[in-house]
């Protein structure tokens, strides 16, 4: 039964992939849906065995790679950690299943759609359920693979071509650090399979061995303590994966997708990968005083950074995407202060409600025949109630308005910052509650750019615009009640103060306990405070007095141009990096190879020949006279030397 | 004595050839003359398959020996496998009757011709792979090349000649040099038989030098930087058949020859040169690898993916550790296949709009749906997806890499990234994006052998990317123990 939670959505990957065209674009988004459904049933059903009756179980599938003392299994490995991400992915990716029978019905190549989003739900499956690091990285590059066909899938547009192949080569640039921090696992333990790595981690020294937290490793010239070199090389990998800052401009680009690829896998599961990298392997970090503190400290800016460029960007899937980016950082940094499980739970709550805003979004986007600039929309309220209804609830989730289920998660991430104690976490808890208020105002900004205030789009009337048909309307109905009450009904099981004990037992591992202390009493009231003042603040800004948000734009022009254009991230690695490896290639091409190598070595030496022959061509002029005087010439010369001789 | 099955897997192309030889060639024999070649070929392929499932995993030691006196007291025809030597009889044998069914239009003069080029050369090259003295070696080595310089200098393109020249005046330079070191070798010890070579040794004074001549062949032959510049010409101009032969087969001579030889004969100068292959092959995926990303000719393109990967696959096989060893036979057989592949996509759309420039084509998609659906397997391959053979061995490479010299496998995983980008890129042009070039719209899917051959390659590619256990249960204990060997001889010197 656990298997076919596996192997179901690749079934349907492979039947609509392969005979999509021969059943009908009907039948394979049936097949799809259906069979992605059943494994979110199923995973479902498996997170009830695993919290009431403490299942958990490796099972082998078979083996992979055997090579020398390398040996890899195929497996899946069901634990709290893993049943909790099988129930997010199974079931967003079922709900994503339903709503695109609804907006890709104009599309022509449904059967293509519908078999990359089982087969993107396969290679999530195989990720987040692998018991070794190997086969981690076979689903993560499976994800970044299907997530590279998804942007691409209009493959038409150069801007969508040119954000899929951008997506996949920023990834990589993560998988190198992830898989070099493979590689030192190797050298170091011997192994790649969690349980053997992370047995050995804290290993009391034997006679004669350093024990491996006293390993220090020269890497690159400086002196790494071998456990903060394996974390921070993870986590590059994670940086890659959930678009943390320096990594994160292929996030936005991605948007040139479908609407519901970015629900699926640009807010609620695969970008959530480096999250679960660093959960999954908190044996390791928690030892790493180093690699936490540089997470933390990533997570915090990312959070800030993203949050800053969305205050001001005008594309409806964009600010979304931004928004994604900044709540990534959120749980990065609630990782970096060790708490590990509230990461989770704003992993879980945030799949919800950040699902919705997207497919609520693209039910905008369908509602306006795809527009997606919130300058060209406004005042559409009433003409879409129930999509205007529920993005006001993944709003206030993803606010963090008291009792909905940001509220809970997003909170005990800054009250677990505070508690650290450290300086890093006083720095991350600060930053969060500004962020939280920044969030707050640029959702708030969506939502009333989006639906109040006057109509502006000049192309379409306001009567064209429609509601979205049922079958997009719910799943978004369900997410809205993730939205809701996710973070009420599991905040005991995910972050109460024997969850650690109770359910994530050991999936994950704290070196100390969590503190247990309440931070007071006005630092709780805080935030809340803050996001529900946002709401007026908001509407008086940019539906009451519009004309103040462009004015302060004005008299702040360089910060208004610095945050619109993303903190010029892009540019900066245009040059730094797209340019400047297309002229190494030309000059290693057109001046090394045929300059430099060919000129000396083959046609060099040929052209050296044939020189030389037409020289002694020449010689040969067939005169007796020279012939003879060169005879004469030679036969003196050896009478010369002989004589002197 | 048993059944000579090795000396049939080496005459029996050569025999086929015959008969080809003795066939009229006119266009109306064109069809009996390939099916002919078909027939040998496939029975060949059927044959090793056959010695594959003999074959003995357990032992390392040479089996299927025969050895029979040619020249009494200096040349014995000894040839024999060992799981290093019979991976590479297996791709012999199953990329050549591929190839041979590939050339359906392609090749319209003198077919018969180019069928006894081919079928001859694949004796050659089964040669190469399994004999045990160093002169038999040497001839089936530089045999190989005679097929392959009148493929390219006879079906050629445009610049046919200079490229054969080319082609065929590098490796002849490289070759020079390690009969000369053969002869040596059988003046130091007075045989050239390998298998007796490896029990005595050779002394450690003579190594160095001896290893450089071989050297300076296998580096030319696999194509290490900076002797490479010869293959990207020989591909452009090569027909896509003999493309194919030599990505998939010529160029894993080579890699061969430095397990077998250079390893086993000269340990101790193989640890002295280390730090040069390492140098040269970080270089060579590197600096290829930005190469290619500029290129405008498909067949360039991968032709410089080529140095790349075999670049890869020189640095793991001087790691000398149990991954990096077999990473690379892997990465080898991935590369024969993948790259024969991607020779044949090439050659696919060349032989419908006669045009190998990335910017002829794009937004071809929905035109040739299967092809597009196969070329991005193999792209994906080429790229070292997980899943497909080409990350089992590129990462067992960076491994075993990343266990003897951190900086060369940080800066060769560097690579990886780049080899995204280029392959990437050039299935976007190629294949996605609008529409500009409206000849294009006349362009037709692939046919039913076309479709059969890429499946067939298809097919090893994902199957050992998930399950490569028949792969390295071949060759471990044959790797094990030559690693084993080759440090006590380093110890003991």
């Amino acid at each position: 039964m656990e298997l076919s939670i596996l192997f179901l959505p690749l079934a349907a990957s492979i039947i609509s992939g392969f005979f999509g065209k021969y059943i009908g674009d009907r039948n394979s988004e049936l097949v799809t849906s259906i069979l992605v459904s059943i494994s979110a049933f199923l995973s479902i059903f498996v997170l009830y065995q695993v919290i009431f009756n403490q299942y958990e179980e490796n099972i082998v599938i078979a083996t992979w790679i055997n090579s020398g003392s390398l040996d890899v299994n195929w497996s899946m490995l069901i634990d709290p950690l893993s049943a909790v991400m099988l129930v997010v992915v199974t079931s967003v990716s079922s709900v994503v299943h339903i709503y695109s029978i609804g907006y890709m019905s104009h599309d022509p190549h449904k059967p293509r759609f519908m078999a990359y989003l089982s087969l993107f739900t396969f290679a999530m499956l195989m990720l987040v359920t692998s018991d070794n690091f190997l086969q981690l990285f076979f689903g993560w590059e499976g994800v970044g693979l299907c997530s590279y066909f998804l942007i691409g899938f209009w493959f038409k547009k150069e801007s969508a071509n040119a954000a899929a192949i951008k997506a996949f080569i920023v990834n990589r640039v993560g998988d190198f650090g992830f898989a070099l921090g493979i590689f030192l696992i190797f050298y170091l333990f011997g192994t790649v399979n969690y349980d053997e790595v992370f047995q050995q981690v804290p290993s009391m020294s034997a006679a004669g061995v350093t024990p491996f937290l006293d390993k220090e490793l020269l890497f690159l010239g400086i002196n790494f303590r071998a456990v903060d070199l394996i974390c921070l090389l993870l986590f590059i990998g994670a940086m890659g994966k959930s678009a943390q800052i320096l990594l994160h401009t292929w996030l936005p680009d991605a948007m040139e997708g479908p609407t519901p690829v970015s629900a699926l896998i640009h807010a609620a599961t695969m970008v959530t990968a480096g999250v679960f990298l660093v959960v999954r392997c908190s044996p390791i970090y928690e030892y790493s005083e180093l690699a936490l503190n540089v997470i933390t400290i990533v997570g915090m800016t990312t959070a800030f950074f993203a949050a800053t460029v969305a205050l001001v960007q005008t594309d409806i899937k964009k600010i979304i995407a931004y928004s994604t980016c900044s709540q990534l950082g959120y749980m990065f940094f609630a990782a970096g202060v060790g708490a590990y499980n509230v990461a989770m739970f704003h992993l879980f709550t945030h799949a919800f409600f950040k699902a919705l805003l997207f497919l609520g979004s693209g039910s905008v986007i369908h509602a306006f025949k795809d527009e997606q600039n919130i300058n060209n929309m406004g005042g559409v309220w009433k003409k879409l109630p129930y999509t205007y209804a529920l993005m006001i609830i993944g709003t206030l989730a993803l606010t963090g308005f008291p009792f909905l289920s940001g509220f809970y998660s997003k909170d005990a991430i800054i009250e677990f910052a505070y508690l650290r104690g450290n300086s890093t976490g006083f720095y991350a808890a600060g930053i969060g509650i500004f962020t939280a208020f920044l969030t707050s105002i640029y959702s708030w900004r969506l939502i009333f750019k989006t639906f109040h205030g006057e109509y502006n789009n000049k192309i379409i009337k306001i009567e064209e615009t429609h509601e979205s048909p049922l079958v997009m309307l719910v799943p978004l109905i369900f997410l809205s009640i993730g939205a809701v009450f996710a973070g009420f009904v599991f905040k005991e099981l995910f972050i109460g103060y024997e969850a650690a004990n109770n359910f994530w037992k050991n999936s994950i591992f704290f070196l100390e306990p969590l503190s247990k202390d309440h931070p007071p009493l006005w630092f709780l009231i805080l935030t809340p405070t803050l996001v529900i003042l946002s709401i007026p603040i908001a509407y008086y800004l940019f539906v009451k007095n519009k004309k103040l948000p462009e004015q302060i734009a004005t008299i702040n022009k360089p910060l208004y141009n610095f945050l619109i254009n993303k903190w010029y991230f892009d540019e900066l690695y245009d040059v730094l990096f797209v340019k400047s490896s297309k002229k190494i290639g030309l000059f290693l091409w057109k001046f090394f190879d045929l300059k430099i190598i060919d000129r000396l070595g083959p046609d060099g030496i040929s052209g050296i020949i044939k020189k030389f022959s037409i020289k002694a061509n020449k010689f040969q002029s067939g005169f007796i006279y020279q012939y003879a005087f060169v005879m004469l010439l030679g036969f003196s010369a050896l009478l010369t030397f002989l004589i002197v001789k | 004595m048993n059944f000579p099955i090795l000396s049939s897997l080496i005459l029996l192309p050569t025999i086929g050839a015959l008969f080809i030889f003795f066939t009229r060639s006119s266009e109306k024999n064109n069809n009996t003359v390939k099916y002919v070649a078909l027939f040998t070929s496939f029975v060949n392929f059927f044959l090793s398959v056959y010695l594959w499932a003999l074959f003995d995993q357990t032992t390392s030691e040479f089996q299927f020996v025969e050895d029979r006196v040619w020249i009494k007291n200096f040349i014995n025809y000894k040839v024999g496998v060992d799981g290093i030597s019979i991976l590479f009889i297996l791709l012999t044998t199953f990329i050549t009757p591929l190839c041979i069914l590939s050339i359906n239009n392609s090749i319209k003069n003198r077919l018969s011709e180019f069928l006894l080029a081919v079928l001859i050369m694949e004796s050659f090259m089964i040669g190469v792979f399994c004999s045990l003295d160093l002169v038999i070696f040497y001839l089936f080595f530089e045999a190989g090349l005679i097929p392959m310089f009148l493929i390219i200098g006879i079906w050629g393109g445009a610049r046919r000649v200079y490229s054969a020249f080319k082609f065929f005046l590098y490796t002849l330079l490289g070759s020079v040099l390690m009969l000369v070191a053969i002869i040596s070798i059988y003046w130091i010890t007075g045989t050239t038989d390998v298998v007796e070579l490896y029990k005595i040794g050779i002394d450690v004074k003579y190594q160095n030098l001896l290893w450089l001549a071989f050297f300076s062949s296998f580096a030319v032959k696999t194509p290490m930087w900076p002797v490479h510049t010869w293959l990207p010409d020989a591909h452009v101009e090569a027909p896509t058949a003999g493309s194919v032969l030599l990505a998939a087969i010529l160029l894993k001579m080579a890699g061969y020859g430095f397990i077998r030889f250079s390893l086993g004969l000269f340990p101790d100068a193989s640890e002295v040169f280390t730090p040069l292959i390492y140098a040269l092959s970080v270089i060579a995926i590197i600096f290829t690898s930005f190469i290619a990303l500029m290129q405008e000719d498909m067949k360039k393109l991968i032709a410089y993916s080529s140095v790349a990967h075999m670049g890869f696959v020189t640095l793991g096989i001087f790691t000398l550790q149990q991954q990096g060893i077999e990473g690379s036979i892997i990465q080898m057989i991935s590369h024969g296949l993948v790259s024969a592949a991607l020779f044949l996509c090439v050659g696919v759309v060349y032989d419908r709009m006669h045009s190998r420039l990335i910017n002829t084509y794009g937004g071809i998609v929905s035109i040739i749906p299967k092809y597009s659906v196969l070329f991005m397997l193999f792209t994906l391959a080429a790229l070292g997806l997980p899943g497909t053979s080409g990350f089992v061995g590129e990462f067992l490479i960076l491994m075993g890499a990343f266990k003897d010299n951190f900086l060369v496998a940080v800066i060769a995983s560097l690579g990886v990234i780049i080899g995204a980008a280029y392959m990437l890129w050039l299935y976007k042009r190629v294949i996605f994006g609008k529409l500009v070039n409206l000849e294009l719209k006349e362009m037709v899917d692939l046919n039913k052998s076309e479709l059969f051959i890429l499946t067939c390659l298809a097919i090893p590619t994902l199957f050992f990317g998930f399950y490569p256990d028949p792969l390295i249960n071949t060759i471990e204990v044959s790797i094990s123990d030559l690693i084993t060997f080759y440090n006590f001889s380093v110890v003991n010197n």
